[in-house]
This record gives structure tokens, C-alpha cells and sequence, in this order.
């Protein structure tokens, strides 16, 4: 019994240890954040990796994602005459939760595993020594232009995320499903409000784009510089960078809504 | 020739270790290591496998930090620089690692280009020329366009030395260079270091156990072992050395001071049991 | 890819970032609204509000001229207190106009409805529309046939 205690305090002091390395770690990138207005060329490259290159992804999934909340919703919507409400029922969900949450694991499995594998790799082929070396930071030159175009980028696929799905919803509800064209947009519109749908969808996307590039950076700087040790970051960066997303969206939730 | 008052004679020292203590969780890599580096000629450090040369490196680097003792470069104690300090102490250091280290999202050029980029205001052209320069030297002006994956290994290490050399400092330190390199990749680079060593005036610090290949162009020699130094001199003094443990290292006699067998429990006992030995 | 190149299309990405703000805020949330021209208010006092929400229409002739803004009990009058914002441009309400809470459709969601009176005096901001008709409450509705039904007999 106490051998298993003594495991498992082991465990949890590993963790905790391990999440106070993180964090010194993100005040450390925070402040390489700052240097970046002297080198913006630095952002954009970082936010075609992250950004540009999930674009794809996030727009079709949406389209998608939008088509099923349409058809699910108009299917249950139907037995209580309500159909004409699909928009509103599309629109608020995508907006205030899928839209930042699906999102972010898409983001977290496309960019921010290259993030860690990219980063990983550059230290087990001793990349980050030698800029060291060569008396240039790497948290300023690397991780920091990574870590912005992440919280740049994500809140903004998701907002793209959100408007394509609602396009979707409104190609399968009103060209398919025969929803009065009017109908769903104007009821839509008097259900999402701006500042409290909209904003918030916003935040969240924010918030997220924090955790994940800081988890995926972190993974990448903090591996075991050898192949094993950088797939097992990667990995741990997805899985990580997922539970993180849903734990919080059920806080942020809360708190906002 | 002891360790701790062997000074080389010719000029003052660039390096100076005074009892250095480091360990890497329970293992002790080093144990009080004291030596001097001379200033101006090439030093190669040796030893067997696993004994921490490149942690030394890394250490003078200011990328480690002792847990005792003390660095000393060219006047400054390395382990209490601070950071700003620190990085303008790297900046007159090249250093020269394994597998080169090139960014591998930049051209050869622009990697040695990079730490130009990074620290000053020089105009493009002048930039150019540098770099041009640098790796005409190292004989890669005509690979300026290739990335790095498109490299030999040999390639990537003078590309290395090329960026490396890029401000001129006062000290490079190669870890591990001849490792897998064919027979011309390493009279290339055996050629690169000596000629850069003389004609630049620099000091060369080297860590290896290709002990022909740093024998041939080493001014002195530094051998450690079990964290602390063995055995210093020109190598033409390790070679008349009566240690016998020199000897074994030297000749690459597989059992000597440094058994063949791992410390393990009595061969018998542990085939046959107990009662066999008894027997 | 070279910077120009790169540029380029993190401008694209910026730019798709925008329609979609777009999108979102003109033709899905109700920003169009928000910032349409600046209205007055009017405060209707109900005995029953039903289950008129915030941000619900409000009416004359069927054509939206405002919507709800706030919604409390008066502890002093034990009313519910509706503030209305109306559109500037319909600034002519007579003093003795009504204000009920309607039904849209059979189930649908409640609004209020204004239907103009007959004097020459205009409600202007902050007043009080004073004739008021509270929302039907289904159990009130069916009591009152029953009783009816028993009384007439």
C-alpha cells in the first residue's frame, strides 16, 4: 500500500513539477513577445505555419460541422413547428461553443504538433544550442513568433469556422430542408447577440490560441532530444492541448454564459 | 607530469578550470577538474566515452553551470556573468557541434549569414562579402545556395566552421569532429582546423576520441577520465608517458587500468549457483 | 516560399478573417441593430409580463419599431416595469397609445405590440405608456372559460 502511495506521490510531484517548468517557462515567452515588434517578419512566417496552413481544415470542417447542426437541428426543431428556428439554433451553437472548441482541436492537432515536432527536432539536432551559442535567444528568435501566431491565429479560424457553418446551416435548411429564407436569418438575428455571442466565441478562441501554442511550445522545448522523445511530445502536446481546451471551455462557459 | 602544475610554456592561458565539480542527477561527471587552456594553439581533450567532454564544452559555453569550482575565459568567470554579459562572452566564442547545427529552414548562406543578421546593422553588401569569404575559406563558396538536408555531413560541419568563424573570435571548440567521417572529409577538416588555427591566430579547443586524427594536429593534449584530468602534455609526451593507463588509452588495449569486464559478482557463482563455488 | 509570397497570403488570411467578421456580426448577430440610428425610451408597465424576454420585438402594425431593452419588478407598484426603445424615426405616439404583449403565432415567442390612440399630445423620451394589456396566461384563460361555461348553464 505504501509503495503505491509512494508511486503515486512520485507521479503527482512529477507533475507539478513539471507545471511549474511550464509556467516559468511561459513567463519567459511572454516577454520574448515584446522583442517581436522589432521583428515582425518573424509573425508572419510563424502565422502562415499556423494559421495559413490550417485554413483548409477549418473551413471544411465547418462547412460540415454546419450541415449536421442544420440537419440535426431541423430533424428535432420539426415536431414542436419551430423549424424556422434552424438559424438561430446553428448560429449560437457554432458561435458561442463549436466554433472555438472544434477549432481548437483541429488547431491543436495540425499546428500544434508541427509546432512540437519542429521545435523538438531542432533541439535534438542541436539547433537551439547552437543559437545559444551564437548569443542569440532562442525563446525571442523561435518560440516567442510561434507562440503569437498562435494566439493570433486561432480565434480567428474560428470565427471563420463559425461564418461557414452558418453558410452550411443555411445551404442545407433553406435550399434543402425548405426553412423560409427570411425566417432564418432574421430570427438568427434576434437571437445572437454581438457582444455576448460573438465577443465571447472571440475570447475563447483566445484563450485557447494561449493554451495550445503554450503547451505545444513548451512540449517541444522541454523533449527528450531524440526521435522517441520527440513523438511522445508531439503526442502529449495533442492530448494535453485537447483536455486543456475542453476543461476550459466548460469554465469559460460558465463564466460568460 | 600532474595535473595541476603542468602549464604549457608558450604564452598565457585563454582557459583556466579550477576544480570543477558537475553532476547530471546521481552521476558525477565531474569531480574537481582543474586545467588551463593555452591560448593560440589547438587543444584536444580525449578520454573514453561517456566521461562528459562535450558537458565541458557546453560548460565553458555558459550553457551548464558548476556546482563548484570555476570557468575562467579570457579574464571573466563564466559561471557569474550574467546574461547580457554572457551572450557578448559567446559572441567572440564559435562553437562547432556534432552534427553542425545549421538552421535547417535557411540556405548554407544564410546561415552563415544569421549571426551577422542577428547582431549588427551591416549593410547587405557587407554581409555578402563576409560571408563569401567564410565559406570560400572552408571551401563551400559554390554550395552558398543548398539547405542544409542537401549537404554531406563533412559539408554541414564546414558550413559550421564557416559560420562560426563569421565574427572572428578568439576561440573555437569542436565537439566530436571526425566522428563518421570519411578519410577526405577528415584530412578536409583536419586541414580546415590547423590552417584556421594559425592563420587566424585563434584558439582551438577540441573534444575527441579519434585519437590518431587529434594526435596528428594537436599542440597539447588533455586526457580525463573519471571526471577529473589525467594526463596533460604535448603529444609526444603522452606517448613517452610511463602510466600504464595512458598506455592502454593510447594503444587501444581493450584491457588494462580500464578492466575488459564490468564490475559484476564472481563468473561461477552466478552460472552455477551457491553451492558450486563452495565446491 | 519566399517572404513575399508568405506575406501575401497571411494578407489573404487577414482578409478572410474579416468577411467572416463580417458575416458574423451583419447577418447573424443582431450588431445591425445595435448600432442603427439612436432611439428613445418609453417605460410600459404590465401586470404580467408572460414570458416576454429582453431584446423581444416591439410593434406598431406589425412592423418592428423597437425592441425591449429591460425588464424588472417594481417592488412599489408590484408591476413588472418594461423600458422600451423605440426608433427615432417614429417619434409620434400619441399620449393614450396601448401597449400588449402579443403572441407571435400559436407558440411562438412574445412581443409587444403599440396601438396608437386618438390624442394630440406625443410620448416623448423617458414617459410612461399608461394603457397597458398584460400578457394572457394560459391557466387564467382556461379558468375563465370553465367558469363560464359553469356560470352560463
Amino acid at each position: 500500500m505504501s509503495d503505491f502511495l509512494q508511486r503515486f506521490g512520485r507521479v503527482w510531484l512529477g507533475m507539478v513539477e513539471r507545471l511549474g517548468r511550464a509556467t516559468l517557462f511561459l513567463a519567459q515567452l511572454v516577454g520574448g513577445v515584446f522583442s517581436l515588434i522589432k521583428r515582425p517578419s518573424l509573425l508572419w512566417k510563424q502565422l502562415h505555419a499556423s494559421g495559413v496552413m490550417t485554413l483548409s481544415i477549418v473551413l471544411v470542417s465547418g462547412l460540415f460541422v454546419g450541415m449536421v447542426l442544420a440537419l440535426q437541428a431541423f430533424n428535432t426543431l420539426i415536431d414542436f413547428g419551430q423549424e424556422n428556428r434552424v438559424g438561430s439554433l446553428v448560429a449560437l451553437t457554432l458561435v458561442r461553443e463549436l466554433g472555438p472548441v472544434v477549432t481548437g482541436l483541429l488547431f491543436a492537432g495540425r499546428a500544434g504538433s508541427a509546432m512540437t515536432a519542429e521545435i523538438g527536432l531542432m533541439k535534438a539536432t542541436e539547433q537551439l544550442s547552437g543559437l545559444e551559442m551564437m548569443a542569440v535567444d532562442p525563446f525571442k528568435r523561435v518560440f516567442a513568433p510561434r507562440f503569437l501566431a498562435g494566439v493570433i491565429a486561432l480565434p480567428m479560424l474560428a470565427a471563420m469556422f463559425s461564418a461557414i457553418g452558418v453558410l452550411g446551416g443555411h445551404l442545407i435548411g433553406v435550399e434543402v430542408l425548405g426553412v423560409d429564407k427570411g425566417a432564418y436569418w432574421s430570427l438568427m438575428q434576434n437571437s445572437v447577440s454581438f457582444t455576448s455571442d460573438v465577443c465571447n466565441g472571440l475570447i475563447k478562441g483566445l484563450v485557447f490560441g494561449f493554451v495550445v501554442s503554450w503547451i505545444a511550445i513548451f512540449e517541444g522545448a522541454d523533449c527528450i532530444p531524440t526521435s522517441e522523445g520527440v513523438s511522445s511530445a508531439t503526442t502529449r502536446t495533442v492530448v494535453y492541448s485537447s483536455l486543456a481546451i475542453l476543461g476550459l471551455d466548460f469554465l469559460l462557459t460558465a463564466v460568460m454564459f | 607530469m600532474t595535473p595541476d602544475t603542468a602549464m604549457p610554456e608558450d604564452g598565457p592561458t585563454l582557459v583556466q578550470i579550477r576544480d570543477l565539480h558537475f553532476s547530471r542527477g546521481s552521476k558525477h561527471i565531474f569531480r574537481g577538474l582543474s586545467v588551463d587552456i593555452p591560448r593560440g594553439k589547438v587543444t584536444t581533450i580525449l578520454g573514453p566515452s561517456g566521461t562528459g567532454k562535450t558537458t565541458l564544452l557546453k560548460m565553458i559555453g555558459g550553457q551548464l553551470k558548476a556546482s563548484r569550482g570555476s570557468i575562467i575565459v579570457d579574464g571573466l568567470d563564466v559561471g557569474k556573468l550574467k546574461r547580457g554579459q554572457l551572450y557578448e562572452l559567446r559572441k567572440r566564442m564559435g562553437m562547432l557541434f556534432q552534427s553542425g547545427a545549421l538552421l535547417t529552414d535557411l540556405s548554407v548562406f544564410e546561415n552563415v549569414a544569421y549571426p551577422l543578421r542577428e547582431h549588427t546593422d551591416m549593410p547587405e553588401a557587407l554581409i555578402s562579402h563576409l560571408v563569401l569569404m567564410r565559406l570560400h575559406a572552408v571551401g563551400l563558396r559554390g554550395a552558398r545556395d543548398l539547405s542544409p538536408a542537401e549537404l554531406s555531413g563533412g559539408m554541414a560541419r564546414r558550413a559550421a566552421l564557416a559560420r562560426a568563424l563569421v565574427f572572428d573570435p578568439m576561440m573555437i571548440m569542436y565537439d566530436e569532429p571526425f566522428t563518421g567521417q570519411d578519410p577526405i572529409s577528415m584530412g578536409v577538416l583536419l586541414e580546415l582546423i590547423s590552417t584556421v588555427n594559425t592563420a587566424l591566430g585563434l584558439t582551438s579547443l577540441m573534444v575527441s576520441h579519434d585519437l590518431e586524427e587529434a594526435m596528428s594536429i594537436s599542440d597539447y593534449l588533455v586526457i580525463i577520465s573519471e571526471g577529473v584530468v589525467v594526463e596533460t602534455g604535448s603529444p609526444d609526451e603522452l606517448r613517452a608517458s610511463t602510466s600504464e593507463w595512458v598506455q592502454q588509452f593510447l594503444q587501444g588495449r581493450p584491457d588494462g587500468p580500464v578492466p575488459f569486464q564490468a564490475a559484476a559478482p564472481n563468473y561461477e557463482t552466478e552460472l552455477l549457483g551457491e553451492s558450486s563455488a563452495s565446491r | 516560399m519566399n517572404s513575399r509570397a508568405i506575406e501575401i497570403l497571411v494578407g489573404l488570411f487577414m482578409l478572410l478573417f474579416l468577411a467572416a467578421m463580417f458575416i458574423l456580426s451583419m447577418k447573424v448577430s443582431n450588431l445591425t441593430s445595435l448600432t442603427s440610428t439612436q432611439g428613445y425610451t418609453l417605460i410600459a408597465k404590465f401586470e404580467n409580463v408572460g414570458g416576454l424576454k429582453e431584446r423581444a420585438s416591439v410593434a406598431a402594425s406589425g412592423v418592428r419599431v423597437g425592441e425591449v431593452t429591460n425588464i424588472a419588478y417594481d417592488p412599489e407598484t408590484f408591476e413588472a416595469s418594461v423600458t422600451l426603445s423605440i426608433d427615432e424615426s417614429y417619434a409620434s405616439f400619441p399620449m393614450d397609445t396601448t401597449a400588449s404583449i402579443y403572441t407571435a403565432g400559436l407558440l411562438g415567442e412574445q412581443y409587444i405590440g403599440l396601438d396608437p390612440g386618438a390624442e394630440d399630445d406625443v410620448l416623448q423620451d423617458s414617459d410612461e405608456i399608461t394603457l397597458t394589456q398584460s400578457a394572457i396566461v394560459l391557466e387564467r384563460l382556461i379558468g375563465q372559460v370553465l367558469f363560464s361555461r359553469s356560470g352560463g348553464s
